[in-house]
């Protein structure tokens, strides 16, 4: 039984786990999920991946949305700046995914840091609507830029390689995708307990006192969308690596929705709520495609109904946790770990 | 050479006139106190020296160097730190993480490092902890060290600004109000603490304060405004027999 805990040095103190056993039992999560995929149906392997993936894209978003405050609705225009620079560099230029995805992601960040000048002037909806002019021009410019993009038919990308190894098939792919997500989400949870993470935290509660405590808001306002959108860009070339063709239409405004959906349901400025909410939206439209699926011998007209249940689904979701649990499903989970903590003297 | 020089400041509100042509000084070392009726311009004041405010008209130097059009986040980096008349802590965050950003101007981490943690971030991130706990024992917040801010009662929140000021190493200390809504033993504590940081770090604090008691007890020199002008100025002897100040404070109703 745990019941309370105590300390001995500032060390232990600062770790990143309260006492060993999450330390155990996330161990033997990762070690269970690098097993899963020797087990798993090649659907289940794609929707895995798809995961991850947005997994990453809802921690990009939520450092600069949740963390720092700035709202983005530019998170599908990152996924394209990723995707095809990962298209760019892997098919036309051949480069092995070692140098395309960390390549795509600081190309991202630069785009980033483009779209996120108005932020120092504009806050809450009027920097989304600034970001969301973002979102269309890079619209504009994947679709109308053909010799680069592929324009409207999109651009086909060969499979990830690196000195001879090839992941042609989902199952490689995860042993790519899996190792980069849980390595950024161990970057980022560290990240926001060191300097740079903090000034980000800062700058969201109170920017006045922020300025007058010595942080730059200037620059570290700039500095988050840079992060967040490096982030976002790896996802987008990871997206690219495993959708194998990618067009403009991959990456609508109603994506950039989604994944703001995401870090809302999960928890704002939370990375277990990231993680929560990407898995949530993800799963979402699955799970409804396979009731669906389900009843489709006796209402065959319910096939026609999968998109528009899962646009209705996911906005009384949002609702619903918008009003009854405002810090998402992170903080619900909170909430349930510390009942357990002091089991059974809850109270 | 004084630590903080500030001459002919002027600063305008659409018509209303916050500051008139102030000039004073504060030497090292000194506990400052700044005092006047409501309205003065001590805040006012405050604001120009720490750059929250730009006055219309004059300047400011500190420790020799002009900093009038420097950012507030820049001369936080050349050692001037403050505390608000109406409390701005982070609300949402715990105390220890309210002073630890106190320490942002001395740490060194970046993205990556930060990112990677172990190694140099992370030996970074246990010294300034350590000068942080060095802190929450000085002003004794031992027992709220992980309580969220705004959990805290006022007198409480007080004190954790104080020591989130304290956190950055000011050579200059800005002080506005601190002991302002405060018990008669909260007072106390607070006085206390104030002549300690003064006396044992030998920081030099500008004070703005409506207890008299006080001011007259702990400060070294003492500034008087009065709509926005400098009306006395020198030991807090000199300036309590100073007829113009006697006026000042007569004229209205003690604050
Ligand atoms: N941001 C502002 N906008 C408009 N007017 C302001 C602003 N800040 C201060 N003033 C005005 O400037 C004058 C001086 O205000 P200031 O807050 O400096 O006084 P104070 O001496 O700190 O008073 P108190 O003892 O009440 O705190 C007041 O008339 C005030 O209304
Ligand atoms: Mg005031």
């Amino acid at each position: 039984m745990r019941c309370g805990d105590f300390r001995e040095s500032y060390a232990e103190d600062m770790s990143l786990f309260e006492s060993p056993l999450p330390r155990v039992l996330l161990s033997g999560l990762l070690l269970f999920l690098l097993v899963l995929p020797q087990f798993a149906t090649t659907y289940w392997l794609d929707v895995l991946n798809r995961i991850c993936i947005a997994i990453i894209g809802a921690v990009g978003l939520n450092v600069v949305t949740g963390y720092t405050g700035l709202i983005s609705l530019g998170t599908a225009a990152f996924l394209a700046v990723g995707g095809f620079a990962t298209a760019a560099m892997a098919g036309k230029a051949g480069l092995p995914f070692v140098i395309v995805i960390p390549l795509s992601g600081l190309l991202t960040a630069m785009v980033g840091l483009v779209f996120g000048i108005p932020s120092l002037r504009l806050k809450g909806l009027y920097l989304a609507v600034a970001t969301l002019a973002a979102h269309y021009i890079v619209e504009f410019t994947a679709t109308h830029w053909d010799s680069m993009t592929g324009g409207v038919n999109g651009i086909s990308i060969p499979p990830a390689q690196f000195a001879g190894l090839v992941l042609s098939d989902d199952r490689k792919m995860f042993y790519l995708i899996f190792p980069v997500t849980v390595g950024l989400l161990f970057f980022t949870k560290n990240l926001f307990r060191t300097k740079v993470g903090k000034a980000f935290v800062a700058i969201r509660d109170q920017d006045i006192s922020a300025e007058v405590m010595g942080v730059n808001v200037f620059r570290y306002k700039l500095l988050s969308f840079a992060v967040s959108s490096f982030i976002v860009g790896v996802a987008g070339s990871l997206l690219a690596y495993q959708a194998r063709i990618i067009s403009p239409e991959n990456f609508p405004i109603t994506l950039a929705i989604d994944y703001l959906g995401m870090v809302i349901i999960g928890g704002l400025g939370s990375i277990l709520g990231s993680i929560f909410g990407a898995i949530f939206i993800t799963l979402l439209p699955e799970m409804l495609r396979l009731g669906t699926d389900a009843l489709s011998n006796q209402w065959p007209a319910l096939m026609q109904l999968v998109a528009p249940l899962k646009a209705g689904v996911f906005g009384l979701v949002v609702i619903l946790f918008l009003i009854f649990e405002p810090d998402g499903m992170a903080a619900r989970w909170n909430h349930i770990k510390a009942y357990w903590k002091l089991y059974p003297f809850s109270y | 050479m004084p630590l903080l020089r500030v001459n002919n400041l002027i600063l305008h509100f659409r018509g209303v006139t916050a500051l008139s042509d102030v000039s004073f000084e504060v030497r090292r070392g000194s506990l400052h106190a700044v005092i006047g009726p409501n309205g003065a311009g001590k805040t006012s004041l405050l604001n120009c020296i720490s750059g929250v405010y730009r006055p219309q008209r004059g300047s400011v130097h500190f420790d020799g160097a002009d900093v009038t059009k420097l950012s507030p986040a820049h001369r936080t980096k050349m050692g001037v730190a403050r505390t608000f008349q109406n409390i701005a802590l982070f609300r949402g965050m715990t105390v220890l993480d309210n002073l630890l950003i106190g320490r942002h101007v001395h740490q060194h981490e970046g993205v990556l490092s930060g990112g990677i943690y172990y190694g140099k971030a992370r030996a970074e991130e246990i010294a300034h902890r350590e000068v942080v706990e060095d802190i929450i024992d000085f002003l004794e917040i031992q027992h709220i060290r992980k309580k969220v801010v705004g959990t805290l009662a006022y007198g409480l929140q007080k004190r954790v600004e104080l020591a989130r000021a304290l956190a950055l190493e000011p050579r200059l200390l800005l002080l506005d109000e601190p002991m302002a809504g405060m018990n008669a033993e909260e007072k106390e504590d607070m006085a206390r603490f104030i002549l300690d940081i003064n006396e044992d770090r030998g920081t030099t604090m500008i004070m703005i304060e409506h207890d008299m008691g006080v001011v007259m007890d702990v400060s070294h020199r003492v500034t008087v405004l009065s709509f926005g002008e400098k009306i006395a100025d020198g030991t807090p002897e000199e300036v309590q027999g100073d007829p113009a100040v006697q006026e000042a404070y007569l004229g209205q109703v003690q604050g």
